[in-house]
């Protein structure tokens, strides 16, 4: 069974009227247990409608989405989804921890075990001794870090990340990148990642989607096919600059079309 | 830190009020000496000093009733309106039945229940006034905690959608605490609608130990420097109370903007 399966998807926003808007058109795309998949493309092509139609967030106007062999509802009450959106989104009057521990709560874990998880979670994005702050006493970036953390917690089946590494300065990004893999292996999580980063989306992925805009549509799979597990010599790997180019010129190609 | 130069920091920017304050009390004293104005006029600020010192005991009495019927009310309209809030948030026919009327009931004078509650609950009756107090203490609070419970944004909803949160996880861990500030600022100027309620009820009768009693009383007297004393008095309960309510609100929403420190 596959974690992703999606058939002739698409989203229609307005339809009929002027506002009319296309988002996503006939996407078919599959995934299985622990790929990571990024999509890529241009701004406003509809990456995070994909993202959305897969996490039950927004109803497809047509086609078939399948999440671990379920519907995207059933999905998401079974609880397979950790999402980190493009913005943080975290709760103004919880400390960090707190935030953290968000969803461990509403899934009834009982409090030691909650904070033990969180704890470990905070150290993972190295914000452990940022516990006690309350977000808007954290930079763009730390909260970011804190949206991915609480996503992490409860070690879900499936991670929808939308640009979750945009707000963070490059060091920062590749250590993240690092760390996500390593919990990927560790947890056997298939992923979905949003990025405009083409060296990102290569290092991280299993396959590169490239989408073009109006409608939103998958132009290009790149198979990436880059040894594993990948650490920092992956970066300076002859077949990683070839993948590069890859990408970028499936990329050129939406651009020009 | 609570060292001397952040107190005398403070003290400070207190200055202009306090300037204010004091000049405005020299003024009005002066006044009432240079142009002789009579006591049922406006007595002087010496003189309703001097009435605080010997009338101390009757106007701490009827402040003492005045003020817990205004905390009843307060308090009992406040309870009343978080839980009718947290229902109209949760359950939609709740919302779109009891809204409007809320919403044009908070548009008319209620105060004019006053008279009609010493026939609902007899003259001495202090249910009377804590009633006049809780109908106006409700529907603002009512009106603006639903309108906070349903602000929140789509994403955080989304968020708690996204761990299959139910209704009553995103009602109690999203909507209210990001309505508390909504609920607080309610609350404030429902401080002062108590005492504004309390005081009006008591001046259609009931005990005379309530200041509504005690300004109608003694202005019926032309004792004016005790009518005016009172009036400083119900002042100065209400900044206490208004007080309160602040104190409360910075321990309990540490988070929001308008409480954060630096
Ligand atoms: N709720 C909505 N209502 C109407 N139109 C929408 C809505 N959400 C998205 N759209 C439209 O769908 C298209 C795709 O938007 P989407 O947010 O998926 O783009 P994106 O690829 O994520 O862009 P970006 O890289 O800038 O985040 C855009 O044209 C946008 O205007
Ligand atoms: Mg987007």
């Amino acid at each position: 069974m596959s974690a992703l399966a999606l058939r002739g998807v698409g989203k229609v926003f307005n339809p009929g009227s002027d506002q009319e808007v296309r988002a996503v058109h006939g996407v078919d795309l599959s995934a299985e247990r622990g790929e990571f998949i990024s999509v890529i493309g241009p701004s406003g092509c509809g990456k995070s409608t994909l993202l959305r139609l897969i996490g039950d967030l927004t109803p497809p106007s047509s086609g078939t989405v399948l999440v671990n062999g379920k519907t995207p509802a059933r999905a998401r009450l079974d609880r397979d989804y950790g999402m980190v959106f493009q913005s943080a989104t975290l709760l103004e009057w919880r400390r960090v921890q707190a935030n953290v521990e968000l969803p461990l709560e509403i899934m009834g874990m009982d409090a030691a075990e909650r904070s033990r998880q969180a704890a470990a979670m905070l150290e993972l994005v190295q914000l452990d001794r940022f516990a006690n702050h309350y977000p808007w006493q954290l930079s763009g970036g730390m909260q970011q870090r804190v949206a991915i953390a609480r996503a992490l917690a409860f070690k879900p089946s499936i991670l929808l990340m939308d640009e979750p590494f945009g707000a963070l300065d490059e060091m920062t990004r590749e250590r993240m990148q690092s760390e996500l893999l390593r919990i990927r292996a560790e947890t056997g999580t298939t992923v979905v990642f949003v990025t405009h980063s083409i060296p990102e989306a290569v290092f991280l992925s299993t396959r590169v989607v490239i989408m073009s805009p109006r409608p939103g549509t998958i132009t290009e799979v790149v198979d990436i096919d880059l040894p594993e597990p990948r650490s920092d010599d992956t970066r300076e790997d002859q077949r990683f600059f070839e993948l590069l180019t890859d990408v970028r010129e499936g990329l050129r190609a939406v651009e020009d079309s | 830190m609570t060292d001397r130069p952040e107190f005398l920091r403070k003290v400070y920017f207190r200055l202009p009020a306090i300037g204010i304050f004091v000049g405005g009390l020299i003024v009005w004293e002066g006044m009432v000496r240079i142009f002789d104005i009579k006591g049922f006029i406006l007595p002087a600020p010496t003189a309703i000093a001097a009435t605080f010192a010997t009338e101390t005991s009757d106007l701490l009495a009827a402040g003492a009733g005045t003020f817990s019927t205004a905390l009843a009310g307060l308090l009992l309209g406040g309870f009343l309106a978080v839980f009718t809030a947290l229902a109209a948030a949760r359950w939609r026919f709740v919302r779109d039945g009891a809204l409007p009327f809320a919403i044009a009931a908070n548009s008319t004078p209620i105060v004019v229940l006053a008279p009609i509650a010493n026939s609902w609950f007899g003259l001495r009756s202090p249910l009377g006034s804590i009633f006049v107090v809780a109908i106006l203490v409700f529907f603002p609070v009512m009106i603006n905690l639903v309108r906070g419970l349903l602000s929140v944004e789509a994403s955080e909803i989304e968020l708690m959608e996204s761990y299959a949160a139910g209704r009553l996880a995103t009602l109690w861990k999203l909507q209210f605490p990001h309505a508390t500030p909504y609920l607080f600022s309610a609350l404030k100027v429902a401080a002062a609608l108590s005492l504004i309620g309390a005081i009006v009820k008591e001046f259609f009768g009931g005990s005379q130990e309530r200041l509504g009693q005690y300004i109608t009383t003694k202005a019926g007297l032309l004792q004016f420097e005790e009518a005016w004393a009172a009036i400083v008095l119900a002042s100065l309960f209400g900044i206490a109370l208004y007080n309160i309510v602040v104190l409360i609100e910075r321990r309990v929403i540490p988070w929001h903007v308008s409480v954060r420190s630096a």
